[in-house]
């Protein structure tokens, strides 16, 4: 056990899997030498080598469509792009081929593969920097969708995903990348892709987050507490395949559903859950499923990204309206 | 022509000033007046100290991340310096000084890195698109800028820019390629820097200049050296008055270094050395271009030491104006996605408004 942050797990994991399977490469921009503009790769080239760790030019249509060739002869790639709102140039490779292949050959190529991103405000940066794509991949059929929220499950959904035969996108909430420290077990485990879990038992409403919004709902329970309003929180982790059980039981027990997320309201995941919580749990339903997720408009630079970003207080707003409805 | 002269196959790299601030191409030394050598010069130098100034005003948590173009001024101001007043620029990130040459006030440009889109919102009359961020895309935009003037008929050039590293996107083959199958009247620089981030030039593309991948396209490419102002403007100008006949795009390589860090967020000593610095430090734009002008009979030291001094007060003034601005108004975040707000958007920022109320 040793303590780490999201990114030391997630460099930490790459470490493990290189080691105990010489077919995983791991590539991208400033990946190899300096090691990630995050650091997220720090020290695998100059363990294992130029070719299963490198730079690669500043190409991310390059990064993705070189490793579905890779994938397709015998590797097993972890691509890094390096801002999630770098990764338009590589989406004619995701939604075109990275998704299709197994079905466009009936199983005959399969494409395990790893496209790594940070993704998420918060964090006052330039223009591109700071925006959550989920759907722009949950979207695709036969993507598989990943975003961890503490440093343990960033280990274990990392190995899942290494391991998983078909590709994963893996969304990593670069916010939270080194906000907070947590055991983590050295030997290799899974958290199941497509597993979501229950972080805090509650009676009165489901609220579902992941990412860096998991800490923000946390922040709004304890306000909530207080005033004798139980929150369940589960953190979702795996955006396609969603886990539907696991919110269905919930809402089936709580009767009121909140879905919060950094994304963009419209056509975002959030709708994808209010269908599914309105469907499937329809008759235990007390006040209306409901999302919170960020304006329809752009990310706002710095100087207006605050009234953009969804904080601890409006969460805890948003529950109070929805016990009281 | 310099472009058949300064063949990009032959590694042949176009000089005029050398690093001693000597003229080494007597024929090639450009007409341009005292007025307009000391507008170049004071650009620079307003590029330079704005920029210096910038990373300590980030230093002290005052900025954000702010793209450092120090090292580059002379391929930025002297290819800016050989386009019209009808012209258009389309930047990448690091074109710094090329915007203040152009008439971008530096209070925009800091708004801009201030992290406030009003810096993109340049005065009347100011031909220049806004920062673009994600490489590559601005090469389509600048094609696109210039068959609309072709079209039109409307006598603009485009000057439009990209890292070395940014050759490697697709969009830069592909904006290339689609204005040189139109004979869009644009000029495509390469401010090759020699790092993207932390990757070097070497493992961009095995193709030994930049300027060679014009070749392919059919057009033509020229390496200038980028720390000669005169250079640059010379190549930029030939460039200009083709593209302006009606003859099509030209690459020119710009054959610069990057003397800060990639951004404020980037820790060079990861990937190089500063032995590598220090000699690019002795080829300083700055340096070279002072002594030229000395040498004429066009500058002092003193007005040297002065204008520096001016500047930095000015810059100082400038950035406090930027400061007062702090946080903008909500109303900024909704109003400018579309020309009418759309029902769905009015709703959001209704609901937010009274939120707000609420729990005030
Ligand atoms: C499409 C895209 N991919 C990645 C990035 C992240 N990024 C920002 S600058 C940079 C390196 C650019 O190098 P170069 O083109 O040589 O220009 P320089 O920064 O040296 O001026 C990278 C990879 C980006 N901004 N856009």
């Amino acid at each position: 056990m040793a303590l780490m942050t999201i990114l030391q797990a997630i460099n930490h994991t790459l470490d493990q899997q290189m080691e105990k399977d010489s077919t995983v490469v791991v590539y991208g921009e400033d990946v190899g030498v300096e090691g990630g503009v995050f650091r997220a790769t720090a020290g695998l080239q100059k363990k294992y080598g130029v070719e299963r760790c490198f730079d690669a030019p500043v190409s991310e249509a390059g990064i993705v469509g070189t490793a579905v060739g890779m994938a397709i002869n015998g590797l097993k790639p972890v691509v890094e792009i390096q801002f999630s709102g770098f990764m338009f140039p590589a989406y004619n490779q995701i939604a075109a081929h990275v998704a299709r292949m197994r079905v466009r050959s009936r199983g005959k190529y399969h494409l395990p593969l790893v496209i790594r991103m940070p993704y998420g405000g918060g964090i006052r940066a330039l223009e591109h920097h700071s925006e959550s794509q989920e759907t722009l991949f949950a979207h695709i059929p036969g993507l598989k969708v990943v975003i961890p929220s503490t440093p343990y499950d960033a280990k274990g959904l990392l190995t899942a995903a290494i391991k998983d035969p078909d590709p994963v996108i893996f969304m990593e909430p670069k916010r939270i990348y080194r906000a907070f420290k947590q055991e983590v077990p050295e030997e290799e485990y899974i958290v199941p892709i497509g597993k979501a879990k229950v972080v805090k038992e509650g009676t009165d409403i489901t609220v579902v987050a992941w990412g860096a919004m998991v800490r923000e709902v946390q922040k709004a329970m304890q306000e909530l507490e207080q005033e004798g309003i139980s929150v369940e929180l589960i953190d979702l982790r795996t955006i396609k395949p969603i886990d539907k059980d696991t919110i269905l039981e919930s809402v089936q027990k709580t009767g009121r559903f909140l879905v919060v997320h950094e994304a963009v309201t419209s056509f975002g995941p959030g709708a994808e859950l209010v269908s599914l919580v309105t469907q499937g749990a329809f008759l235990s339903l007390e006040a209306p499923p409901t999302r919170l997720g960020a304006f329809d408009v752009t990310v706002p630079l710095d100087k207006g990204e605050h009234h953009y970003l969804i904080d601890s207080k409006r969460i805890a707003y948003e529950v109070r309206k929805l016990i009281k409805y | 022509m310099l472009t058949k002269q300064f063949d990009p196959l032959k590694k042949k790299q176009l000089q005029i000033l050398d690093e001693n601030g000597n003229i080494v191409a007597k024929d090639l030394e450009p007409n341009l007046s005292k007025d307009q050598l000391l507008k170049m010069y004071k650009t620079m130098v307003l590029g330079r100290v704005a920029d210096t100034k910038a990373v300590q005003f980030q230093r002290q948590g005052r900025m954000l991340t702010f793209v450092i173009n120090k090292g580059q001024e002379a391929a930025q101001v002297g290819s800016a310096a050989a386009i019209e007043e009808q012209d258009w620029v389309v930047p990448a990130f690091r074109e710094f000084s090329t915007l203040l040459y152009r008439g971008a006030p530096l209070y925009n440009l800091y708004l801009y890195w201030y992290g406030n889109e009003w810096g993109s919102h340049f005065p009347e009359g100011v031909k220049i698109l806004p920062v673009n961020i994600t490489i590559g895309a601005q090469f389509n935009h600048a094609t696109g800028v210039a068959l609309a003037s072709k079209f039109q008929k409307k006598n603009e050039v485009v000057l439009t820019f990209i890292g070395d590293g940014g050759t490697s996107e697709g969009e830069f083959h592909e904006g290339i390629n689609f204005a040189s199958v139109f004979d869009a009247p644009v000029v495509f620089i390469i401010q090759n820097n020699h790092y993207a981030i932390s990757v070097p030039r070497q493992k961009q593309t095995k193709s030994i200049t930049l300027a060679q991948k014009a070749i392919a396209y059919g057009i033509p490419g020229i390496q200038v050296d980028g720390n000669d102002v005169l250079a640059m403007y010379v190549a930029t100008k030939e460039a200009v008055d083709r593209a302006r006949r009606g003859e099509g795009p030209t690459l020119i390589e710009a054959y610069t270094y990057r003397l800060g860090a990639h951004t404020t967020s980037d820790d060079p000593t990861l990937y190089r050395e500063d032995k590598e610095v220090d000699e690019w430090i002795k080829k300083d734009p700055l340096i070279r271009f002072k002594k030229y002008l000395i040498e004429k009979g066009y500058w002092s030291e003193e007005e040297d030491q002065k204008l520096y001094e001016e500047y930095n007060d000015y810059v100082n003034d400038v950035f406090k104006q930027v400061e007062a601005t702090g946080f903008y108004q909500l109303e900024d975040v909704f109003k400018y996605q579309y020309a009418e707000m759309p029902q769905h958007l009015v709703e959001q920022y209704e609901a937010y408004k009274h939120y707000l109320e609420e729990v005030k």
